[in-house]
């Protein structure tokens, strides 16, 4: 049977196929859909780790106790996840490690462009990169015999569009493989220097072995076509490569780590003129290079952003589609926070008391845009706590007293919590913001420690922040109601003046949230008081609009927060009740 | 044949793309649907794409190559334009949502789009989907009532469109989202 999926989908599918029994990872897209379709196949143990480093680690716990794993993150995870990376290619493994990674060109989503391959070379690990949803779920079985053949975890390379592009796939039946036998081997699993420099020497010996393995594996594939131009190429660029020009050669690349010298060597001699059409950075190309042939590569492809048909029909066609012409002008429509979004009252206050704000990566970095301008930087999952006692150490108390940093409940567990002990523990003055708004929003509403559930949907204990924050010594926590703005403007007032670390969190579920149910009411301008001050329009809620004299709320968005009430000083905005 | 899907995030574009791509599966074409998931579902613009045929590689629409492209927003139309092929055919949702830089004063909300649509050398088709999702019984209904114009202008058999709905929209909201197909591939 045929059915079309998701790339993520066909990876989970691929997971259950190949009889996986345990899988982790830290939502971030494009490769939270991975998690969240494993989740649905009751013979995985799935769950979602505060961050890609413990999703890694558990993984790697659960491949040496014998069980087939999966791990899933996005690139900028597996910076999180470098340091176990880079040790368990030494331990190996037991049962498969497959450590799935979807990287962002374009950065559709995303703080950075990263190339996941470096760090299959840097760790010594093998990366596999499929081009559509049936290549996903093969390279999983894959990936995971070749994990096992070489024990070694296996790199699976995605992209936004082989992880968010649908296309047919062929189910199978699942293989139980069931758990391998465990066995105490302290000299291959304790990472001391004199277990590993002996492990050292068998990793470059498996990096040759799979060096052997890449010259034969079939998913590096030779097509012969026309010997005019041949193209080496990998991934998605494959298919753009192959709408463009049908009667080229290609060598397709299924494993881009390492590499088969031989074969590409056979390719080249066999065609005019050799293309290298890799997305991102020029790995492939500088390998060839290295080998002492000429290619042609990034001096004609873009180094960043995604490739395309249309890059590749004018470098080699010299051809340019004609398009309709563009209509100038147009005004640009970024995301915006939600109608009633938690994180819209707490950004206004910071706004109007003119704090230096330190922010962080989820929904809320959207509050750094117009017409809020609430945030200063962002730079990583949970930088904002380091980098606001960073300004302190940088500038003195005084400014501590007018910044503040912003994260996420999610993004707290995920890494903000050790930047909070380091200001405890160094004696800062910062004021951190928990903006709790009891789920991971920005990847899609999932499950985190804020939440009361698991991945699975099972009940399961909340971590309490004020709980934490006295534990590890802060003695002012305050809790805030997100809609609240008098109280939110005192509250932020007095714990940036105290003179010692202080907790704000923010509470208000995200209105997106499944099973939040909001009153039955909306609010409504009252045209008799409204004088077109425009002040309603700073909270940059999409509910309201000014239509040229006075404002106006679309009823179908608002979902009666009640925060433009407070802000519009004319007492212009009326609660209106719906049946 | 390629589809672009123009719209606003949150609007149902990926739903949409899943309809028409189960459609091509039933009719047993190789297809390929391309969305970008993440930000851009906050209220954003949003684009996804649908290619099927008898081998279909890329899961991206050229640009200049889109048979169809089919828009839930005026201003998103135009922004996509590119993709339409010359004489390709233009499905617009006439409702006009403001950007926030229009909300915010920033900006105007282009008003002469109707007059440069009608301009261009293609198949123009405006429908106001909204008054069609909203008489269908819901106002997220844009998406199907859209598709049910789609479908009168394909030389797909409509059952086709029907099962595809059906396997693809939950069955609560099915009896609402067939009305609105209906009442779209019914106008004109
Ligand atoms: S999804 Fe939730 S957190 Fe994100 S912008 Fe919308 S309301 Fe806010
Ligand atoms: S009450 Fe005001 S701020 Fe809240 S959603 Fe409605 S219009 Fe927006």
């Amino acid at each position: 049977m045929k059915k079309l999926m998701l790339g993520n989908e066909a990876v989970a599918r691929g997971a259950y196929e190949a009889g996986v029994l345990v899988a982790t990872a830290y939502p971030g897209t494009p490769s939270t859909e991975v998690t969240e379709y494993i989740a649905n196949y009751s013979d995985i143990k799935s769950q979602w780790s505060v961050n890609e480093k413990v999703a890694l680690e558990v993984g790697i716990g659960s491949a040496i106790a014998g069980a087939r794993t999966v791990v899933s993150m996005k690139h900028v995870g597996l910076n999180v996840a470098a340091d176990p990376l880079m040790t368990v290619s030494y331990t190996g493994i037991n049962a498969g490690l497959l450590i799935v990674v979807a990287d962002d060109p374009s950065m559709h989503s995303s703080q950075n462009e990263q190339d996941t391959r470096y760090y299959g070379i840097f760790a010594k690990i093998p990366v596999l990169e499929p081009s559509n949803s049936q290549e996903c779920k093969d390279y999983v079985k894959l990936g995971l015999e070749i994990s096992e053949k070489y024990d070694t975890p296996v790199i699976l390379r995605l992209g936004t569009r082989v992880s968010h592009s649908q296309s047919l796939v062929e189910l199978k039946e699942r293989n139980e493989v069931g758990l391998k036998s465990y066995d105490y081997n302290p000299s291959k699993y304790i990472s001391a220097p004199i277990n590993m420099r002996k492990r050292r020497v068998l990793v470059d010996e498996r990096l040759l072995n799979l060096e052997k393995e890449a010259e034969s594996i079939s998913i590096n594939e030779i097509e012969y076509n026309s010997k005019k131009i041949g193209i080496i190429t990998s991934g998605v660029a494959y298919n753009y490569a192959k709408d463009v020009v049908l009667d080229a050669s290609f060598l397709k690349l299924g494993m881009t780590y390492p590499l088969p010298t031989n074969k590409i060597a056979e390719f080249i001699n066999s065609c005019d003129t050799v293309y290298v059409f890799e997305e991102l950075e020029p790995i492939t190309e500088q390998k060839i290079r290295s080998m002492g042939y000429n290619v042609i590569g990034k001096e004609v492809f873009p180094i960043s952003g995604e490739l395309s048909c249309e890059i590749l029909r004018k470098v080699l066609l010299n051809e340019i589609k004609e398009v309709l012409p563009p209509f100038e002008g147009l005004p640009q429509r970024p995301p915006v926070l939600c109608p009633g979004c938690h994180h819209r009252g707490p950004f206004y206050i910071l706004k109007k008391l003119k704090l230096h704000v330190a922010g962080d990566i989820g929904c809320y970095t959207l509050g750094g845009f117009a017409p809020l301008n609430a945030i200063d930087t962002t730079i990583c999952m949970g930088a904002s706590v380091g980098m606001a006692h960073g300004f302190e150490q940088a500038r003195g108390i005084d400014f501590a007293k007018k910044s503040v940093a912003v994260i996420g409940d999610s993004t707290f567990w995920h890494s903000g919590v050790s930047g909070l002990i380091d200001i405890v523990y160094n004696k800062g003055h910062s004021t951190v913001i928990i903006l709790d708004n009891s789920v991971t929003a920005m990847t899609g509403h999932q499950e985190n420690p804020s939440t009361g559930k698991t991945l699975s949907g099972e009940d399961t204990p909340v971590i309490d922040f004020e709980a934490l924050g006295k534990s590890i010594g802060i003695r002012r926590t305050r809790v805030v109601d997100a809609y609240d703005l008098m109280e939110l403007e005192k509250v932020i007032k007095e714990e940036t003046n105290a003179e010692e670390p202080s907790l704000i969190i923010t509470k208000r579920p995200c209105i997106l949230k499944k099973g939040i149910k909001f009153d039955f009411k909306t609010y409504v301008i009252d045209e008799n008081n409204c004088n077109g001050c425009k002040l309603c329009l700073k909270i940059g809620c999409p509910a309201i609009s000014f239509d040229g004299k006075i404002a106006r709320i679309n009823t179908a968005l608002c979902v009666g927060c009640g925060l433009c009430k407070d802000v519009c000083k004319f007492s212009a905005i009326d609660i209106e009740v719906k049946q | 044949m390629n589809i672009v899907i123009a719209a606003v995030g949150g609007q149902g574009a990926v739903l949409t793309s899943k309809i028409l791509g189960t459609l091509a599966q039933n009719i047993g074409k190789d297809v390929k649907v391309s969305e970008v998931h993440g930000m851009s579902q906050r209220g954003g613009s949003v684009i996804a794409y649908v290619r099927f045929g008898d081998n279909v590689y890329s899961p991206v629409v050229e640009k200049g190559t889109a048979d169809i492209l089919l828009a839930f927003e005026m201003l998103e139309g135009a922004r996509y334009i590119e993709y339409l092929k010359e004489n390709g055919t233009l499905i617009v949702n006439t409702q006009r949502i403001n950007p926030m830089p229009v909300i915010t004063g920033e900006m105007m909300y282009p008003d002469d789009l109707d007059d440069k649509f009608k301009n261009l050398s293609i198949n123009y088709i405006p429908v106001d989907a909204l008054s069609i999702a909203k008489s269908a019984g819901t106002i997220k209904a844009v998406n199907v009532a859209l598709i049910g114009v789609l479908a009168k202008n394909s030389s797909i058999e409509k059952d086709e469109w029907i099962k595809a709905i059906k396997d693809t929209v939950p069955e609560k909201f099915l009896e609402l989202n067939l009305n609105a197909f209906e009442m779209g591939y019914r106008l004109k």
